[in-house]
């Protein structure tokens, strides 16, 4: 599997991956305003998913397509981000995990509408007007939350405690992406780290909580290498292909 | 000779376009929403461009299916039906008469222009006309939609969302 069709698939599995974590949601929101809201970025994120694995599976050829790759590939073969992967636990949780991956996707996507790849040009412009709107979600509930009550901050405290050592490897490149930065097909993530950056300390700002000190960051989630938690997540996503090959909705 | 009959194909085929309903949005047909590209003959057969609202709409996979039985319950065959996402679909693309028939089915139609952090304003309750109105999600029972309550006759109601 040559760099580019890796590319892809990071760029793919992290929405899926979010998506099925947001879909646990379903039928447990907090309200009911809020449970369709994480139901929908869901949805949003596993469309953008499936745009990317469409656009690889043509790339891989043979017997590939969209479903295969979402479905039936090994924990391994996965190669998403730590971050959306760890678990929902509370609705803090979720708000900030989704809050950290928004700014991120939001900064990623804004340079991809310019990227030479015609495909993934249009795929990009057309998912960043939702990525817009997610963006727009997470960092409100994050300001809601974080100068909401004494109880809202410091479950909001505690859940960017916790998540910021998976933000570390967002912009650190894979294998593949420092092989696709040569030919300049893969972003800078040099370039977007100071974006993101100044958009998430804004917000915190506003929310009136501390950026975490966090010293050491997990990674290889890119290269494949995941936390315990994927392959429960896997368990759920795969089981009806894994029991039904081929079956279709 | 060959154009007019062109011509009069396409013509039909938009007909049938126009009675195929978005399956979330009953009596709001594709053509109103701005969803229909192009209609245009290909090698042996027609193919009819659908544009993609929002990627992970679950109408995705269905509206296809039903411009495709619209088309052969009419006897027209051997068209190819496809769902692009570029040029992205915008709601500036939703017709005048479809903005009026949401306003009439109850969701309040886009009203703004799209950008960060704009998603525009419903008008007016699609109730009872009030314009004071309060946003209470940014999403309603599908991503294209926000939830909104009107201040005046207190009923629920969603609105469009700017895209």
């Amino acid at each position: 599997m040559n760099s580019k069709i890796k590319y892809l698939l990071h760029l793919a599995d992290c929405p899926l991956i979010l998506g099925q974590r947001l879909g646990e949601w379903c039928g447990h929101g907090p309200v009911l305003e809020q449970d369709i809201a994480l139901t929908n970025i869901s949805l949003d994120l596993i469309g953008q998913a499936r745009l990317l694995y469409q656009y690889a599976a043509t790339l891989v050829g043979g017997k590939s397509t969209e479903d295969t790759l979402a479905m039936l590939r090994l924990e391994h073969e996965y190669l998403n981000l730590l971050l959306v992967e760890q678990p929902n636990k509370n609705f803090g949780v979720t708000i900030v995990r989704q809050f950290l991956y928004d700014a991120f996707n939001l900064t990623q996507y804004e340079k991809l509408t310019h990227h030479d790849d015609p495909q993934l040009n249009a795929i990009a412009v057309k998912t960043l007007k939702e990525i817009k709107y997610h963006y727009r979600y997470s960092s409100e509930w994050v300001i809601r939350l974080g100068d909401g009550t004494e109880e809202s901050h410091r479950i909001m405290q505690e859940a960017l405690d916790e998540l910021w050592r998976n933000t570390g490897e967002m912009f650190q490149p894979a294998s593949y992406e420092i092989e696709l930065q040569k030919e300049g097909y893969s972003l800078d993530l040099n370039a977007i780290q100071p974006i993101w950056m100044e958009k998430v300390a804004s917000i915190l700002n506003q929310a009136g909580l501390v950026q975490p000190k966090t010293e050491v960051m997990q990674t290889g989630g890119k290269e494949g290498r995941h936390t315990e938690h994927m392959g429960y997540i896997l368990a759920e996503l795969q089981f009806m292909q894994r029991t039904y090959p081929e079956m279709q909705w | 000779m060959i154009n007019t009959e062109i011509n009069l194909t396409r013509r039909h085929l938009a007909d049938l376009l126009s009675e195929v309903s978005d399956p979330e949005i009953p009596g709001i047909s594709i053509v109103d929403l701005g969803m229909v590209v192009d209609i245009f003959p290909e090698e042996d057969h027609w193919h009819v461009m659908l544009a993609t609202t929002y990627s992970g709409c679950p109408a995705i996979d269905v509206i296809p299916m039903i411009v495709r039985t619209t088309f052969e319950d009419a006897g027209v065959m051997d068209v190819k039906v496809s769902m692009g996402i570029s040029p992205p679909w915008s709601t500036d693309w939703i017709s005048e008469a479809g903005k009026e028939k949401l306003l009439a089915y109850g969701i309040a139609p886009p009203n703004g222009s799209p950008s960060l952090h704009d998603e525009g304003k419903p008008k007016q309750c699609p109730q009872c006309g009030s314009t004071h109105t309060t946003l209470i999600s940014l999403y309603g029972s599908t991503p294209c939609k926000a939830s909104y309550k009107c201040e005046t006759c207190l009923e629920p109601f969603e609105y469009f969302k700017c895209f």
